[in-house]
């Protein structure tokens, strides 16, 4: 491999990066901080994808489409959330195996559900920046890349700090913590829970917009970010949002190197395996306490 | 031990039954959908070992499945080696890999075994798209051998092989669930730190439980080349696997070996059904409506239901003569 085809791959897998932690970070709060097992989450980001597609075939730039459906995706998880919370963290016993039977069987009906209304062909939108690219030097940087990686900055570091510096932020991390220190403190921790779940869900809206900007998206696509997502919350260390950042930045770079240098098909496996490297050797992730 | 002569009884009846029906009926398709129901019941037992009794969800059924049937796939094609051969080094190598797979994240929350579980299913697809001996991404076709003597057809010998793989597995889970290994298991799954501190060996058990389960496993996919004759990664690795393989345990009823039979029996037959007369797209649809019904509205399974059933009928019953005494008291 050439150092411009190597430069050329970590450029990029940055591109690629940024996107994959706009992806994972709804999971980073719902699984990360409120330790709701959320294998449904990379369904909902596909369901986002195809929410995008339907009003982009009605000329609305998928940008826009993503953030006019973020607050119908945020009642969605609040509505999700109120009957996870009413169906098994209320009892408490035997959660983990109903909560993550319960998440699988919704990501598999999103699935089936969405053959049924658009079939198993791959759909994209058109939008204005699909297309062209950006000439730096000799390297050619397309802008179907580069939007997305602009708006998954944008919306990282706008989640980061508003769970670092505002109230309500501040509530969703205490409720991580200790839940029943906040009720004592006079806070019901069902309604904070429900709220970021909220948020969590929303970002799928946006990110979701990002996918099809990003490529053809097509219902089973879901199933590869089940891995992706995972990886990176798992390898940012549970609920941290910079270190989200961080890890789908070395998992968009790996993926991308690899790419390059082993072909296409091998790079789904990237994820995976590190996952399970991390998993195997470091299980509370770079950034995790 | 009565019970256990009569389990033996009714596993004996099963196989003479099956060879029987292959001497009696006529239709060649009640066998091609025998076969998968049966293939299901091996499956749903498989992952209930693990994830009934000890409460770890393996979502990577299909990978097990699917390394089973491409160990049978590369035997043939490199050794030409007979049935028999193929099923018991898809035993041994998925077993294997349920150990590795349990090595490595058995030790955390289950949650991370679960996720774990997807990693090996997408990692040993894209293993076998590019491993060209096998027939990559295009796909293998394979040769049924000549019919054995005192069968009619090939597809009739694997349903009574798949018959008799399907009646170990539940023996073993059944052994599994009465034995000490089961009472660990249940243990774990009921609070795994009390266990540890009572002193269960919980990750041997757990370990144990991903082997045995992953073994079966295989063993349910080795024979899968010789039915379809053909073979390639998508069908195998189909998430129609996974889910069904975790569906028709939580539906049947979780706690008992017979929960994952009921379950398996019930929901293949239906889809069976569904995909000859409606469509196959309905049909996992179905499994997916269903396995969150269960879920949420019985988490016992079928199993449980029946038993409320007969418990609430006896409860009646006895208000009843209660209340008739009463009566009787009075007057």
């Amino acid at each position: 491999m050439t150092p411009e085809l190597l430069i050329e791959a970590v450029v990029a897998g940055i591109l690629l990066g940024s996107f994959y932690a706009a992806v994972s970070i709804g999971l980073s709060i719902a699984f990360g901080l409120l330790d709701v097992p959320h294998i449904a989450h990379p369904a909902f980001l596909v369901l986002g994808a195809y929410g995008a597609y339907l009003l982009g075939q009605h000329g609305l730039d998928p940008l826009l489409a993503g953030a006019a459906l973020t607050p119908l995706f945020f009642l969605g998880g609040v509505g999700v959330y109120r009957f996870y919370h009413a169906a098994f963290e209320r009892h408490g016993s035997d959660k983990g195996l109903r909560g993550l039977a319960f998440f699988f069987g919704v990501a598999f009906i999103v699935e089936v559900g969405l053959i049924r209304v658009f079939g198993v062909d791959q759909r994209m939108v058109e939008a204005p920046y699909i297309g062209k690219s950006l000439a730096l030097g000799s390297m050619r940087l397309p802008l179907r890349m580069l939007v997305p990686f602009a708006v998954a900055l944008a919306l990282t570091i706008a989640l980061s700090l508003y769970l670092s510096r505002t109230f309500a932020g501040r509530a969703i991390k205490a409720v991580a913590q200790d839940q029943t220190a906040l009720a004592l403190m006079g806070a019901d921790p069902v309604r904070v829970k429900q709220w970021a779940f909220g948020i969590a869900t929303a970002t799928c809206a946006v990110a979701g917009a990002l996918l099809i900007i990003l490529g053809p998206v097509e219902p089973g696509l879901g199933r590869l970010y089940i891995g992706r997502t995972f990886c990176v919350a798992v390898l940012a260390g549970l609920g941290s949002l910079p270190g989200t950042l961080a890890a789908g930045l070395i998992l968009g770079i790996a993926e991308s190197v690899v790419l390059t240098s082993f072909g296409a098909s091998w790079a789904p496996a990237v994820a995976f395996g590190i996952l399970l490297l991390v998993l195997a050797v470091r299980p509370a992730g770079l950034f995790g306490r | 031990m009565r019970g256990g002569n009569r389990f033996l009884a009714a596993a004996v009846l099963v196989l003479i039954a099956a060879l029987a029906l292959t001497h009696t009926v006529q239709n060649e398709y009640f066998f091609f959908a025998g076969y998968v129901v049966l293939q299901f019941v091996v499956l749903a037992t498989a992952w209930n070992i693990l994830g009934g009794y000890a409460g770890y969800v393996n979502f990577g059924s299909g990978a097990f499945f699917a390394v089973g049937a491409y160990t049978a796939v590369a035997l043939i094609k490199a050794l030409d080696a007979p049935l028999i051969v193929q099923v018991i080094a898809a035993f041994l190598l998925s077993g294997l890999l349920g150990f590795g797979v349990g090595a490595l994240t058995l030790r955390l929350r289950g949650i991370f075994f679960s996720i774990a579980t997807v990693a090996v299913a997408v990692i040993c697809e894209t293993a076998v798209i590019n491993w060209r001996f096998v027939g990559g991404s295009r796909g293998l076709a394979i040769l049924q051998p000549a019919a054995p003597l005192w069968f009619e057809s090939y597809t009739r010998f694997l349903f009574v092989v798949m018959a008799l793989i399907a009646i170990f597995s539940v023996a073993l889970a059944r052994y599994i669930q009465i034995s000490w290994i089961g009472r660990g298991l249940r243990a774990i799954r009921d609070d795994e730190d009390a266990a540890e501190c009572a002193g269960v060996p919980t990750l041997k058990l757990k370990l144990a439980a991903a082997t045995l389960s992953g073994a079966l496993m295989g063993a349910a996919g080795a024979p899968f080349p010789l039915y379809m004759s053909f073979i390639e990664p998508t069908s195998v690795f189909s998430l129609n696997y996974a889910v069904s393989a975790l569906a028709m345990p939580i539906i049947g009823g979780t706690s008992s070996w017979v929960g994952p039979v009921i379950g398996a029996v019930l929901l293949a037959s239906v889809q069976q059904i569904v995909t000859v007369t409606i469509s196959s797209e309905l049909n996992v649809l179905v499994v997916g409506v269903l396995l969150v019904a269960f879920v949420v509205a019985a988490p016992q399974g079928i199993l449980g239901l029946a038993e409320r059933l007969i418990r609430s009928r006896g409860v009646a019953r006895g208000a009843l003569g209660a209340r008739d005494n009463g009566i009787g008291d009075r007057s």
